[in-house]
């Protein structure tokens, strides 16, 4: 499998980490109580086709990516930066 | 001899001597070990795996089921060749297997007569009971009978590489559609790489007697294969199969570099595995005949219609004097025409087709079949039920054919294997009754020639064209006018023809797995009836050639008892490699030195010369003890160097742990938000034990922050988990927080680091450093710079023995010399180095938790850090670790533990089990996490987490040890054996 970083261009996955699923990147407020922490830690979608996930460039330029995966194909359908995705700029 | 007087592609001025099973033979340049066997009259070459049936040579291609044999001799042996594909030189050596005492004598061959026995199932059956008879008798009893090749036990000696390849267009095939194919896209300029298994590219040009465009097909194949060499943009491949298709347009292929090199030079590898990557595929791998189950069709001597002509055609050698044919298609009468043009005797082509016009030129039996063969180590007869059609009914008539080479042809199936390794179902042709590649099977691959069914050299070469015409359009190329040469070649008229009913002996479907017509028969009677099911009870498709021969065979033997169609009983399922694949290949550079890279400490030199024990921590080599005049035991040493530091001082390289350089406005808010300890107040010049929690509130890791300016910070990590922690680091970074304006990098390679321990500690560090060390400047956890002549150090004041210690850093270029210096000094003040035991006893004494207690298991509080979750502040993992059964006192907790009766032994990863309890998993109490002798004290000591351990200090619990039986009654105390006010470490 190959992921076109943005900064790097077309890479073997070996080089990348998989985190898993996007939602990672909406951290509750440290407020937000016990529940709305225990989604976000453990409960995951596990959808047929599109799936918005997390991977790290970690011997490339180490940017951390969000990555629009069909898992029932590999096909991947989008890679952005994730600090750019974060900050509304992607 | 065998060999023709004329034809073929061999070298006839270049002969080459071998050997084969200790008979010297000779042959010529361009033969394989099968051509070169058939040129001598050797028709046996193996026996089966199971029955030991003499076997001969089938097919002249990889996908060969009988003729398996071994290259070489010891350490530099390969079993398992396929003599079709092992081209000779000069030299070999082959040698038969899976025979005892020889080939023609093989004692194993009572399997034959005890076949009722060894049936589909038999050993789920015969070898139920009793059970311990298994591994005693019956496994060790199969495994002599049954097998292929043997390994030869000694270190395999040869080299083996990977490569990466990448390319616009990867050609899979260099056969007629393959070759055109990269003639158009080679002249259009893409990048283009061609693999081919054979050692010679052509595919069947080379092997049969075609024209193309009026001329030898020989003649266009030549031009083609000039021109693509001349082109810089066109890889031409041979000896190389591929094996996988992968995900994202990656394949796998095996090259055989020097397989056919008797003295290749050292640096050459045997064999190299290739991950190409293409943008797009031309899938041109060609068809595989298939042979018709009649009974003994294994004898040698029957061969395939498709092998029989390149033999003949090829490597000019004659199969047999008086030959036969047996077909359901147009491939007999091919054969028979090429056979006589050789000068080859035709005795018969038996023809299943009733309906096919006859062909005057042979005796043509029409509706015909072969019902027994006769010849125990080589065909000698035949027997044939010819249908005579009278006033409407069909009567048999039998009669027996003397013939020394029976050829077999069942139609062709195309290799259709690539394009479902990603989960695609090859689709049913009814016309060629065969199945071929799904469109669309494997993003980005065409498939093209007899792959996709088109059988015929004209339609193949159209195809190929076609192919690449498909690809250029979706690359965005232009192809120049290019026109496919005409072949006067029809396609295969073919009638379904698969077994013969009613025969005597065994009909054989799998060569390589001994599988019979009957044994797919019983699979069905016993209700194993899904295909999948079909093959994993018989074995059927299980050998090294994955059914290439058999499947289709048995699909229909299957079909025909279940009432279905071959369509609808389906395939099995096609997996990679598409060819055996050594693992020496697979694994290449991944033992020995090259297993993996590896990181040395500043003092390695040094600890070298010392004669150091090193010790592996990830890729780090860390010196684990010092042995010094008079030590024979690691202990002797351990215990030494501990004391050494209690009672004088000790240096020690710890370079290895992490160490992330951490700047920026928002630095200390960062490390707030990842450290569970506020890190914010702490001042500039001093250091703070820090603790980073998952998200899920269990401990990541510990370490240290130090101040060195209001937005500049640097943090160590454990050895072990720099690596997480660096990355858990951007992560937060970067997908977190992106407001925050920090910047971090790994700085472990750049500085040196040494900790300087003991009571003399402070000692040594002022005769190094250019002023005196004082504790005004340094008192404990503070930090800075300090000066070495023109080099300005960072000195620590931080601790991991409990005593009075210093880590002192310098950039990584004067580790060396720094080294050196310690050394000297350390000498002087009675000191000296200290290795990896040594400081695990150190810490062990004092408390202090490593990656054995935290094991991702466990939270701040569980290891007694609970006071250092500040509650002033969010951080990662802080609001998890507060959750209802992180919190509660039901846990494990770590305490320290000494032995408390006679046995004073303590083991890593032993149990604790209250007196009185039986030693059983539900009465667990705990479990010990790291031990040691205790030098200091005189005793064992170890940590334990123990269930609501704090609240036991002083109650006695029994250590059991099940693996290593040793059993030891503990007391639970403080993890703190010495120093618990710390007054040793403030000095
Ligand atoms: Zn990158």
């Amino acid at each position: 499998m190959r992921l076109k970083c943005p900064l790097c261009g077309d890479r073997d996955a070996r080089e990348f980490h998989y985190r898993g699923a996007a939602k990672l990147m909406e951290r509750p407020e440290a407020g937000a109580g016990e529940a709305a922490f225990y989604d976000y830690v453990y409960l995951r979608e596990n959808p047929v086709g599109a799936n918005s996930e997390l991977w790290f460039h970690e011997l490339g330029c180490r940017a951390w990516l969000c990555v629009s995966r069909d898992v029932s194909s590999h096909e991947i359908l989008s890679v952005e930066l994730a600090d750019a995705v974060k900050r509304g700029q992607a | 001899m065998s060999r023709l007087a004329k034809g073929g592609l061999i070298a006839r001025d270049r002969p080459v001597r071998f050997r084969f099973d200790g008979r010297e033979l000779t042959g010529f340049e361009g033969d394989t070990l099968a051509s070169a066997l058939l040129a001598h009259d050797v028709r046996l070459v193996g026996r089966s795996f199971k029955y030991h049936r003499p076997r001969g040579i089938l097919c002249a291609g990889s996908e060969e089921p009988n003729a398996l044999v071994k290259i070489g001799e010891g350490g530099a042996s390969t079993p398992n060749i396929r003599a079709t594909t092992q081209e000779i030189y000069q030299g070999l050596i082959a040698h038969s297997q899976n025979r005892f005492p020889s080939l023609r004598f093989d004692l194993m061959a009572v399997n034959d007569l005890m076949a009722p026995f060894f049936s589909a199932g038999f050993y789920y059956k015969t070898f139920m009971w009793p059970a311990a008879f298994w591994e005693r008798f019956y496994e060790p009893m199969i495994r002599r009978a049954a097998g292929l090749g043997a390994l030869s036990g000694a270190p395999d000696l040869a080299r083996y590489d990977k490569g990466f390849a990448y390319c616009d267009l990867l050609i899979i095939g260099a056969g007629p559609a393959g070759l055109m194919a990269a003639l158009a896209a080679g002249r259009a300029g893409l990048d283009v790489l061609v693999a081919d298994e054979d050692f010679e590219a052509g595919g069947r040009l080379n092997s049969e007697t075609l024209e193309l465009d009026g001329a030898p097909a020989r003649d266009w194949l030549t031009t083609t294969l000039a021109e693509l060499s001349s082109m810089e943009n066109v890889r031409l491949m041979t000896r190389t199969t591929v094996t996988g298709a992968y995900d994202g347009g990656i394949y796998g292929a095996v090259e055989r570099v020097s397989h056919h090199l008797g003295d290749a030079p050292d640096a050459v590898p045997l064999e190299v595995f290739w991950r190409i990557t293409a943008r797009r595929v031309i899938l041109a791998s060609g068809a595989i005949e298939r042979p018709i189950a009649f009974a003994d069709n294994d004898r040698p001597g029957i061969m395939m219609a498709s092998a029989v002509r390149s033999y003949v055609n090829r490597f000019a050698v004659a199969p047999g004097r008086d030959v036969s044919i047996f077909t359901n298609n147009d491939e007999g009468l091919r054969t028979a025409r090429d056979l006589v043009a050789a000068g080859i005797g035709v005795v018969a082509v038996i023809d299943t087709r009733a309906d096919v016009a006859a062909d005057d030129e042979f005796l043509h039996l029409r509706g015909a079949e072969v019902i027994a063969t006769k010849g125990r180590l080589g065909l000698r007869e035949i027997t044939v039920r010819a249908s005579e059609q009278t006033r409407g009914q069909t009567r048999g008539q039998i009669q027996r054919i003397k013939t020394d080479c029976l050829v077999v042809s069942g139609g062709w199936n195309p290799s259709v294997h690539l394009s479902c390794h990603l989960g695609a179902r090859p689709v049913w042709r009814e016309d060629i009754a065969a199945f071929i590649a799904a469109r669309g099977a494997v993003p980005g691959m065409v498939v093209a020639g007899a792959a996709c069914g088109e059988m015929s050299a004209g339609a193949a070469l159209g195809s190929g064209l076609a192919a690449a015409k498909t690809v250029m359009a979706a690359l965005g190329g232009k192809v120049a006018r290019l026109r496919a040469p005409k072949a006067g070649e029809e396609g295969v008229k073919i009638s379904a023809f698969w077994h013969v009913r009613g025969g005597k002996g065994r009909a054989w479907l799998d060569f390589s797995n001994d599988v019979t017509v009957k044994d797919v028969a019983l699979a069905h009677r016993e209700n194993f009836r899904s295909v999948e099911h079909m093959k994993r009870y018989t074995t059927l498709g299980m050998a090294p050639d994955q059914g290439k021969l058999a499947n289709m065979g048995a699909l229909a033997v299957m079909a025909d008892l279940t009432g279905r169609s071959v369509p609808e009983t389906g395939t099995t399922t096609f997996r990679p490699p598409y060819t055996p694949v050594s693992m020496g290949v697979l694994g290449a550079h991944g033992r020995g030195v090259d297993f993996a890279p590896v990181r040395r400490v500043p003092s390695h030199e040094l600890a070298r010369e010392l004669g150091a024990e090193m010790v592996e921590a990830g890729l780090w080599m860390r010196p684990a003890w010092y042995p010094r005049a008079g030590e024979s035991h690691w202990r002797q040493s351990c215990d030494r160097e501990a004391l050494m530091v209690r009672q004088r001082v000790g240096i020690s390289d710890v370079t290895s742990l992490g160490k992330i350089d951490v700047q920026g406005p928002d630095a200390a808010v960062f490390l707030d938000r990842v450290y569970a300890n506020m890190i914010s107040t702490l001042k500039v010049g001093r250091v703070r034990y820090a603790v980073m929690l998952r998200e899920d509130g269990m401990v990541l890791d510990d370490g240290t922050v130090a101040r060195f300016g209001a937005r500049h910070f640097v943090v160590t990590t454990t050895t072990a988990a720099a690596g997480e922690v660096l990355r858990h680091l951007d992560f937060c970074a970067q997908v977190l927080w992106p407001d925050l304006d920090v910047m971090f990098t790994s700085v472990t390679e750049q500085w040196a680091q040494f900790a300087v321990a003991g009571p003399k500690s402070r000692e040594l560090m002022s005769a190094l450093c250019d002023a005196e060390i004082t504790d005004e400047a340094f008192a404990f956890m503070g930090c800075g710079e300090v000066r070495l002549g023109s080099l300005v150090a960072r000195l620590f004041r931080i601790s991991f023995s409990g005593e009075r210690a210093y880590e002192i850093a310098v950039p990584a270029e004067y580790g060396d010399g720094l080294v050196r210096l310690l050394d000297q000094e350390a000498a002087r003040l009675g000191g000296g180095w200290y290795g990896m035991e040594a400081l695990n006893v150190l810490r062990l004494e004092k408390g202090y938790v490593t990656h054995a207690e935290l094991d991702g298991r466990v939270t701040a509080d569980d290891v007694g850090l609970g006071a250092m979750v500040s509650a002033k502040k969010d951080c990662v993992g802080k609001v998890m670790s507060q959750r209802e059964g992180l919190v509660c006192a039901e846990r494990l907790q770590l305490v320290g533990l000494k032995p408390a009766g006679a046995s004073k032994q303590l083991l890593g990863g032993a149990h604790l089990f209250n007196l009185g309890d039986e030693p059983v998993r539900q009465n667990d109490q705990g479990h010990i996490t790291s031990q040691c002798f205790s030098p200091h004290l005189g005793h064992p000591i170890a940590q334990a987490m123990v269930l609501r351990g704090r609240s036991r200090i002083g109650e006695t619990v029994r250590m059991v040890d099940h693996l290593r039986e040793v059993q030891t009654l503990c007391e639970i105390c403080s993890p703190v054996f010495i120093d618990p006010d710390g007054g040793r470490l403030r000095g």
